[in-house]
């Protein structure tokens, strides 16, 4: 990656304009040319920086109101399989690994599900349970009740110039 | 809310691999059987009632910079302070209550790690409470974006 690069991922944060030719106005203000500015982008997805491009749904206004981080307890020889099971399902957003804290933290594993209600988070959470053979595990549901701050990643690297990796 | 047919389809359709070519949403428009300006139109009213948040990149997890979940315990009654000092870090992406004894959770994005500890310090030192770091060991998510049911509104 190069500082472009680094410029043009700042750009694709702030949203690509609705209008005829878009990537011809960024790739105007990145002073490239529209076919080298595509070209880019596809480079960066194909090496996994950007893992999505595309429209960014506002799920809460559009009616999921119930969100619940749930945390698994898991053996560490299977966390890999329940991990991809896991991601495997529709409606689980986000599934990862991180360290237990021993003594206070037990959990391994996280996943994030989305629900227009919490009865229904529930009632998904049941049916991943048995679907990814989750019954012998301990786990909590933690809903979120209010949301403080949320907004697209902002990158503090990207304001600065770096040219490795 | 009411969504027409075309505002279901947009949102939905083009969550990823959203089209790259000059002409993206004449693109959208052809598969679609609808003209270039409709699929402009209806885009735009999905951005002004901030039904998107943006059409964009997903950045991959510490790709770039490094990521950290981090929680506290802090009890109700200056929950909402805690949070308010929280969010004015810049690092700072989200930020919500849950229910649970650890009950706030924030992610932040720093340049590496001896950032983030400054920034977590610098937290911890504010409000004065303990912050528990979870960094991220493995991502098992494909992201495809996020399939709304949208059959009644």
């Amino acid at each position: 990656m190069d500082e472009q690069d680094y410029q043009l991922l700042e750009l694709l944060q702030q949203g690509l304009p609705v209008c005829p030719e878009p990537y011809a106005q960024l790739a105007e203000t990145l002073a490239l040319s529209e076919q080298a500015l595509l070209e880019r982008i596809q480079h960066l997805k194909q090496i996994g920086v950007i893992k999505r491009f595309g429209v960014i749904v506002n799920h809460r206004l559009l009616g999921y109101r119930a969100n619940a981080m749930i945390v698994w307890n898991v053996p560490d020889a299977k966390v890999e399989t329940i991990g991809q099971a896991l991601s495997q399902i529709q409606y689980v957003s986000l599934c990862y690994q991180r360290p237990r804290k021993p003594g206070i933290w037990p959990y391994n594993l996280y996943c994030m599900v989305y629900g227009k209600d919490r009865s229904t988070v529930l009632q998904q959470i049941d049916e991943l349970i048995g679907r990814c053979q989750l019954e012998d595990f301990s786990y909590q549901i933690l809903f979120s009740t209010r949301c403080f701050k949320q907004r697209g990643a902002l990158y503090p690297v990207l304001q600065t110039e770096k040219t490795d990796g | 809310m009411a969504l027409t047919p075309l505002e279901k389809q947009l949102l939905n359709d083009f969550q990823h691999d959203f089209p790259l070519e000059p002409r993206p949403y004449r693109a959208i428009a052809e598969r679609l059987g609808v003209s270039e300006q409709a699929v402009l139109e209806a885009m735009q009213a999905l951005d002004d009632q901030k039904l998107i948040h943006r059409i964009g990149s997903v950045i991959q997890v510490n790709k770039i910079g490094k990521s950290m979940l981090a929680a506290m315990a802090v009890p109700t009654s200056v929950l909402t302070e805690v949070a308010e000092t929280i969010n004015q870090f810049q690092e700072v992406n989200h930020n919500y209550e849950r229910e649970n004894k650890l009950n706030l959770w924030f992610v932040l994005i720093g340049e590496n790690q001896a950032h983030l500890d400054a920034v977590i310090a610098d937290i911890e030192q504010q409000t004065g409470f303990p912050v528990l770091q979870f960094p991220l060991l493995k991502d098992y998510f494909i992201d495809l974006g996020f399939e709304l049911d949208l059959s009644d509104g």
